[in-house]
């Protein structure tokens, strides 16, 4: 009776690779149902943007066309505020793509529904679970981006001048700002309440994109010293201002190496700080 | 019977939750379940039950002590033990986003069979717990009991050694009720082990072969719920009611010295008999006790509510 003996069960590592695949399918099958939506969002804010700045505000006359930003920012050479906005505004798209792939769904998953349980469940670190949801929302923010930029190029009245003087340099800032991205949603995800989800666009997302050198160049901050430095902690700047370096060089941004270099940092950082979450949410 | 085999293995468990007033949940708990059982974790709300399932299943991380499932340490490698672990919680966790089917077919690929054999195995699972009507459902579409034996279905689809089911009857009616327990037996059938924790005695009477009975975190006893009425003292009950109060003590006296009751205990207004279950035995008390003025008697036999109570002092429902 006493004897107990352990049952042998075949010992065998489980497949992480395949869990990993397993909740990548799970979440393109789930978007590929709500795809409409997908390319709704997307497109909305900069279809938007780029009408009224870039094409309404252009035709008009006399103390409105002055007051445009379109105006003001055809004075810094480089091709107009069309230029300025392509490259910034594939950055909030990138950037909101981490926030409603990630941030948002996290919310209602870990909150009344508990809905990522069997996810949770399944045999791969948990570590792992996050991390896929920092790679299926970096894929949505390629995505975004691939829309915006059209848009971006096409709708300005003023021809945008946009030059790729290194593909390899491009595919880099994309893919590392998709993943700051995704790790940024990740990290708001898991440390907002859900029934505070509400409040991150007002919170998080306008001034992160305002203060984003997305409708401006870092450059141009040279007059305002104290928000050109104080903007330098907001991770959309080196999105933003990567893409430009990329895309628009002849409106001048940061050296490629920082750009490089910052983005890997805030990948890291908040990749750890995500995943933190992750786990405090999911183990107690 | 041949030589019996820990499937799950609890050694000193203990979990206390930190903070301003820091809770011990667990507080020291063993317990060993052999390879096809049915076994139980019985006890009132905050006994620590969902805590030790908890941990057992990979979702909470233990003070002191051990988890082993089917020898994997829970603790030291988490990702391995669940594969052998299939979990149904208290809550609702079906994936809103997808149907019936496709709750069944990914949590299959998750563990990493080919989408064949995933769509094969739901459509043997929906067939199993009759499901297969509801196939294209969405889980809101569910009513409780449905949504629970999905939940069945989806935790039991990688096909683990041990299913832990906590508190899974909670909110079902009592239709729903029976139908869970049927599909519990059948699972047993199947050679899977079950381990469900539960405040309903009739549940973890009906269903476990073994129990634990837990209170403020602590084992207070386990065995079969048929040793554990047994061990009540008698196999039937028989509560007197008297006019008099004051005839209770010489009654007693009296019933004490027949044969065939074992326990003679005072009550509000009477006495309880604890007898070994004789022909002519209730005659004869009723008789007796019909000289010292009896109102009214009442039998029954002995429940794990009865053993709850003589070992906590207390009800089990709140």
């Amino acid at each position: 009776m006493s004897s107990a003996a352990v049952v042998p069960v075949p010992r065998q590592r489980p497949s992480y690779l395949k869990a990993f695949g397993g909740l990548l399918l799970r979440d393109l099958y789930v978007l590929r149902r709500e795809i409409a939506p997908f390319l709704i969002r997307v497109a909305m804010n900069p279809l938007l943007f780029l009408f009224v700045f870039t094409y309404v505000m252009p035709h008009m006359s006399g103390a409105a066309a002055a007051a445009s930003p379109a105006a003001r920012m055809a004075g810094m050479g480089g091709g107009g505020f069309g230029t300025v906005l392509l490259p910034g505004l594939m950055a909030v798209a990138i950037m909101f793509s981490g926030i409603a792939a990630v941030a948002l769904p996290l919310a209602t998953e870990f909150g009344i529904t508990r809905e990522i349980d069997d996810r949770v469940m399944s045999p791969l670190p948990i570590e792992g679970v996050a991390l896929e949801k920092i790679v299926f929302s970096a894929a949505q923010s390629l995505v975004a981006a691939g829309i915006v930029y059209p848009l971006a190029y096409y709708i300005p009245s003023t021809p945008v001048q946009a030059h790729v003087t290194s593909w390899p340099f491009l595919f880099l800032v994309l893919v590392l700002g998709s993943l700051v991205s995704g790790a940024l949603g990740l990290t708001i995800g898991t440390s907002v309440q859900p029934k505070q989800i509400g409040l991150i666009f007002g919170v998080v997302v306008v001034p992160i994109t305002f203060l984003g050198c997305v409708y401006y160049p870092w450059a141009a901050l040279t007059h305002i010293r104290w928000l050109q430095y104080a903007v330098l902690v907001n991770p959309i700047v080196y999105i933003s201002e990567g893409l430009r370096a990329a895309l628009t060089p002849g409106m001048g941004h940061m050296p490629d190496a920082l750009l490089l270099g910052m983005l890997v940092f805030f990948f890291a950082l908040l990749t750890w700080l995500g995943m933190r979450g992750f786990r405090r949410r999911v183990v107690s | 019977m041949a030589d019996s085999s820990t499937i799950v293995e609890i050694t000193g468990l203990r979990k206390v939750y930190g903070g301003k007033a820091p809770v011990t949940a667990v507080d020291g708990i063993d317990l060993r379940v052999t390879e096809g059982e049915l076994y139980g974790l019985l006890g009132p709300n905050g006994a620590g039950k969902t805590t030790t399932i908890s941990i057992a299943t990979t979702r909470a991380v233990p003070t002191a002590g051990q988890v082993r499932i089917a020898g994997v340490d829970v603790v030291a490698r988490p990702a391995e033990a669940r594969q052998f672990i299939g979990v149904v919680p208290q809550y609702n966790t079906l994936d809103r986003a997808c149907t019936v089917a496709e709750n069944i077919q990914f949590h299959c690929i998750y563990f990493g069979m080919s989408r064949a054999e995933g769509r094969a195995r739901t459509s043997e699972l929906l067939d199993q717990f009759r499901l297969t009507d509801r196939a294209t459902a969405y889980p809101q579409q569910l009513s409780g009991g449905l949504a629970q034996r999905v939940q069945i279905a989806r935790a039991i689809a990688h096909r683990p050694k041990v299913l832990f089911l906590d508190e899974p009857s909670a909110g079902l009616d009592p239709q729903s009720r029976i139908a869970m327990w049927e599909a519990v037996r059948g699972l047993r059938q199947q050679g899977i082990t079950v381990v469900l924790t539960t405040h309903y005695m009739e549940e973890a009477d009906e269903l476990c072969d073994r129990l634990a009975i837990i209170d403020h975190g602590k084992i207070l006893v386990q065995d079969t719920p048929a040793a554990l009425k047994a061990s009540v003292g008698g196999d039937k009950i028989y509560d007197l009611r008297l006019h008099d109060s004051a005839a209770v003590e010489a009654l007693r006296i009296e019933l004490e010295t027949t044969q065939g009751i074992t326990k003679v205990e005072p009550t509000e207004g009477g006495l309880r008999v604890l007898a070994r279950g004789q022909d002519g035995l209730l005659a004869h008390v009723v008789t007796l006790a019909n000289g010292y003025g009896l109102r009214d008697v009442s039998t029954a036999e002995p429940s794990l509510e009865t053993v709850f109570i003589r070992l906590t002092g207390r009800d089990l429902r709140e």
